[in-house]
């Protein structure tokens, strides 16, 4: 039995870009994208679960994001999330990994005892690879990043298999420990039509704030209430409820500053042609070393 | 990411348009005020959450199709299931599309909640079974196949049900109907396969069947000779057994297309089998009944291979650049397209409303079986079914003629657009001809559905439904095309009463499928002309199927009149 926890994110559907997304401060302009489930955390959970189908426990998935993240929440609880929790709050809007991997520790903490902690390798508007290892690293965990399977798991330690440059290894961590999974590592289950039935109308607190607004016959506690009665109700985590520094989040807690964001055009140049001899060959790598692409 | 759902405007039209009186009815006869919900949280609340359930679930099938199902269907035809040491193994897209099917609860959508299906109405299910279909036609041989769970609960009793049931909706189970034999294919009143009791009472079966689809199954469902000595429909039996180590199978056959679905003859070696329902109704009963789901499965698996050849010969037609343009703007081929596309349109609305017929007489059925029990009237709801049978027995055969054949030409036309490139292994539309094909043969041939269709035309059962239509009072643009109906309806009306009055039953066979299609017209017709009140671009569709229809009619009627079929006498001299 074991109790994981995933991080997911939602992230811009960077293969569908449209003009006007990058805002002047370097930043993305999130409302201008579509946005998605970020693939590597899908992965992130299907392994998740599938240690779930094996040896038992539960599963619980959390993301830091903004209202509309809770779409990525339900279709965690769509592909088999036992719990899930949004962390949202206006004050965590701009924060870079460090400030991320802070809320989200905190917020791991505050769901309770955990065995393991599932995060993709990366996200792909970032490319940071950081959220994982310095979430680990505030939670005082030993992290395996760029997994590929799960070998072998017994009640004290996991066997890994790990990808690293020119081949893989296989190493042991003890309980509990923070994992980061490569997109490849398991192919994402498909949802479940009996869950989506059942968690379609799921909601956060934002979403109900978002349903009351300019409703004046709504209150957002009455359909909270209502919503927790159906079991639809996805726990929300504010800044204020997770009793945060307010100087370590967001904007504010965010050392990294975007100084400039340049459109790079890998234009096609001259080429040349080798010829497939010896001769050739010898050139060819005499030309990539003296461009300190070798070496 | 593409979506066979979400993208298809035209199925989106016709499920936003689900909200008639005649599908409300059929839904809150499947969830008979709601109640489920109190122990099922996926069951519904009310009718709109119902219809948010299937449009949910659609959209997970609908994802599933494009882009799991289909990117591996080139590879599934390839490859296709194979005969290995006595074993048949499915290819290895079929498996992961079948665990995956699973995986996603979809394996009982239309089976109860109680046995851990979905209890979705049959024609949402044909709704998925097109989808899937147009993804890849030989796993719906295989994901079209639940009706079989569903004829054991709904013949077999409570105790069939809870053995076979579970296992069907958790993907565990496939099932396979095994009717044909050697000599019993259109004529299953010839069924030898023999079904004897031993002293206990317990049932086996021995003998052979052939031509049977996914024959390899967990559970099959066998027609039988239960009354030696008898030859006819009336001494046969419906029986269920697993397919165990006595049931061997002989071979698998090589066939033009749905390589994916294993079609396998069987040696039943004193296998043994339980009773569905009561002795010497298999054929004349149950059979008959399956038929119905069986018949409009079939017909959506052809609508589905029809939408798959039209979006390929769209795009090639968009692509393709000759006589330096694309060769959609050269009128012919556009014009090609259009027919392909109209008949698309009109397939999809013939058999929507042909399985919402079907889950209506199912639903009534309960509902008179449940009002007997309960020892309350019920000759209103009796006489509503005998109605609404009528119906069914018609649309359903005459829906199967009609999109069958349709596929065949879409999929022949797709293939044209496509020219000397689309007769190549390496574009799909090939594929997409081959498996088209069996369409219009497996489930009873195009001429046994006009034989089936046949007599509910000749008695006129849209009888009613013509008189409405044709009092309505369309608006201006519409009313045009209600007197083209008119008009057909007067050349059918001729046209039937020429035919009875010669009083000849061979030229009335043969006049049959003239008549068949005429019929189709009107009751296709007003279809799309209520569909053209509610969607501008529909007029597009009705105006092109009506006046085709129109200029079919006359020359259907002429074929008649003039007397075309007397030379049927004459078939031995001219069959040299």
């Amino acid at each position: 039995m074991f109790r994981s926890i995933v991080m997911v994110k939602q992230v811009p559907d960077t293969a569908n870009i449209s003009g006007s997304v990058m805002k002047e401060d370097g930043t993305v302009n999130r409302s201008k994208l579509p946005a998605i489930f970020n693939n590597e955390d899908r992965v992130a959970l299907e392994f998740a679960l599938q240690v779930k189908d094996k040896f038992g426990g539960t599963v619980t998935a959390i993301t830091m994001g903004p209202q509309r993240a809770s779409d990525i929440l339900r279709e965690c609880l769509y592909m088999g999330a036992d719990s899930v929790y949004l962390i949202s709050d206006r004050k965590f809007a701009g924060a870079d990994t460090l400030a991320t991997s802070y809320v989200l520790s905190e917020a791991i903490k505050k769901t309770g005892e955990y065995d393991l902690v599932f995060a993709g390798r990366q996200a792909i508007d970032g490319d940071t690879a950081q959220v994982g290892p310095q979430t680990a690293e505030k939670l005082n965990l030993p992290q395996v990043t760029y997994v590929e399977e799960i070998l072998e798991m017994t009640d004290t330690h996991a066997k890994i298999r790990r990808k690293i440059d020119g081949g893989y290894e296989i190493v042991k961590a003890k309980f509990p420990f923070l994992l980061t999974v490569l997109k490849d590592a398991a192919e994402p289950r498909p949802f479940s039509a009996k869950r989506v039935m059942a968690y379609k109308g799921a909601k956060s607190l934002m979403d109900l704030e978002k349903l009351t607004e300019g409703n004046s016959l709504l209150y957002t506690d009455t359909l909270r209430h209502e919503y927790e009665e159906k079991n639809l109700f996805i726990p929300t985590l504010t800044m204020d409820e997770l009793k945060l520094d307010a100087d370590r989040c967001g904007i504010k807690g965010s050392p990294t500053k975007v100084h400039k964001v340049d459109s790079v055009i890998l234009g096609g140049g001259n080429h040349i042609m080798v010829e497939p001899t010896r001769e050739g060959l010898e050139k060819l790598i005499d030309q990539l070393l003296a461009d300190h692409i070798f070496g | 990411m593409p979506n066979y759902f979400t993208d298809n405007s035209d199925i989106q039209f016709h499920f936003k348009n689900f909200d008639s009186e005649q599908v409300r009815e059929v839904i809150s006869l499947f969830e008979e005020n709601y109640t489920e919900s109190l122990h099922y949280n996926f069951a519904p609340v009310s009718f709109e959450d119902a219809m948010e359930n299937y449009r949910a679930v659609l959209e997970v099938v609908g994802d599933l199709s494009a882009n799991f199902i289909e990117p591996r269907a080139a590879g599934v035809d390839e490859l296709g299931a194979v005969f290995v040491d006595g074993k048949v193994s499915y290819a290895e897209g079929t498996k992961k599309n079948l665990q995956q099917l699973a995986q996603a609860d979809l394996m009982g959508m239309i089976l109860p909640r109680k046995y851990g299906g979905l209890n979705f109405p049959f024609f949402i299910y044909m709704v998925a079974v097109e989808m899937v279909s147009r993804a890849d036609a030989s796993l719906m041989n295989l994901f079209g196949l639940q009706d079989i769970a569903d004829t054991i609960r709904k013949f077999g009793g409570e105790e069939l049900a809870e053995e076979f049931l579970p296992k069907f909706s958790t993907g565990e189970f496939t099932g396979a109907m095994a009717l044909t034999e050697p000599d019993a294919g259109s004529d299953l009143q010839a069924v030898k396969l023999s079904a004897y009791q031993n002293e206990k009472g317990e049932w086996f079966l021995r003998g052979v069947k052939r031509f049977i689809t996914n024959g390899n199954g967990e559970v099959l469902l066998v027609l039988a000779r239960s009354e030696s000595g008898s030859k006819d429909g009336r001494g046969l039996s419906l029986f269920v057994c697993y397919g165990d180590e006595t049931v061997k199978v002989r071979r698998i056959e090589h066939k033009l297309g749905i390589h994916g679905s294993p079609t396998c003859e069987l040696q039943f070696n004193d296998t043994p089998c339980k009773l569905v329902g009561t002795r010497r109704m298999g054929l004349i009963k149950y059979v008959l009944d399956l038929m119905f789901r069986a018949r409009a499965g079939v017909s959506a698996q052809a609508l589905g291979i029809s939408q798959a050849a039209y979006e390929e010969a769209l795009k090639y037609a968009k692509e393709r650049e000759q006589f330096g343009k694309p060769i959609i703007n050269l009128p012919v081929v556009a014009n090609i397209l259009m027919d392909m596309r109209v008949t698309l349109e009109s397939n999809r609305s013939l058999l929507y409303s042909t399985a919402i017929m079907v889950d209506l007489k199912e639903k009534l059925e309960e509902v008179i079986e449940n009002l007997k029990k309960e020892g309350k009237p019920f000759a209103e709801t009796n006489a509503r079914l005998k109605n609404v049978t009528r119906l069914a027995n018609l649309l359903t055969p005459m829906a199967k003629y009609i999109v069958t054949e349709a596929s065949n030409k879409i999929t022949y036309d797709a293939l044209q657009i496509h020219g000397g490139t689309g007769y190549m292994r390496e574009f799909k539309v090939e594929r997409l001809a081959r498996d088209a094909r069996i369409t219009n043969i497996y489930e009873g041939t195009s001429q046994l559905q006009i034989v089936a269709a046949a007599s509910g035309v000749f008695s006129d059962v849209l009888v009613d439904f013509i008189a409405k239509k044709e009092a309505k009072s369309y608006d201006s643009g519409l009313t045009r095309l209600q007197n083209f109906l008119k008009d057909i309806r007067i050349i059918f009306n001729e046209c039937v009463k020429y035919v009875l009055d010669k009083k000849d039953p061979v030229f009335q066979d043969v006049a049959a499928k003239d008549l068949v299609e005429l019929y189709s017209y009107l009751y296709v017709g007003y279809l799309l002309l209520d569909e053209a009140e509610k969607d501008s671009r529909k007029r597009f569709i009705a105006n092109r199927f009506i006046i085709n229809s129109l200029s079919h009619a006359k020359r259907n009627a002429e074929s008649i009149k003039d007397e075309l079929f007397s030379d049927i006498l004459h078939s031995h001299e001219i069959l040299i």
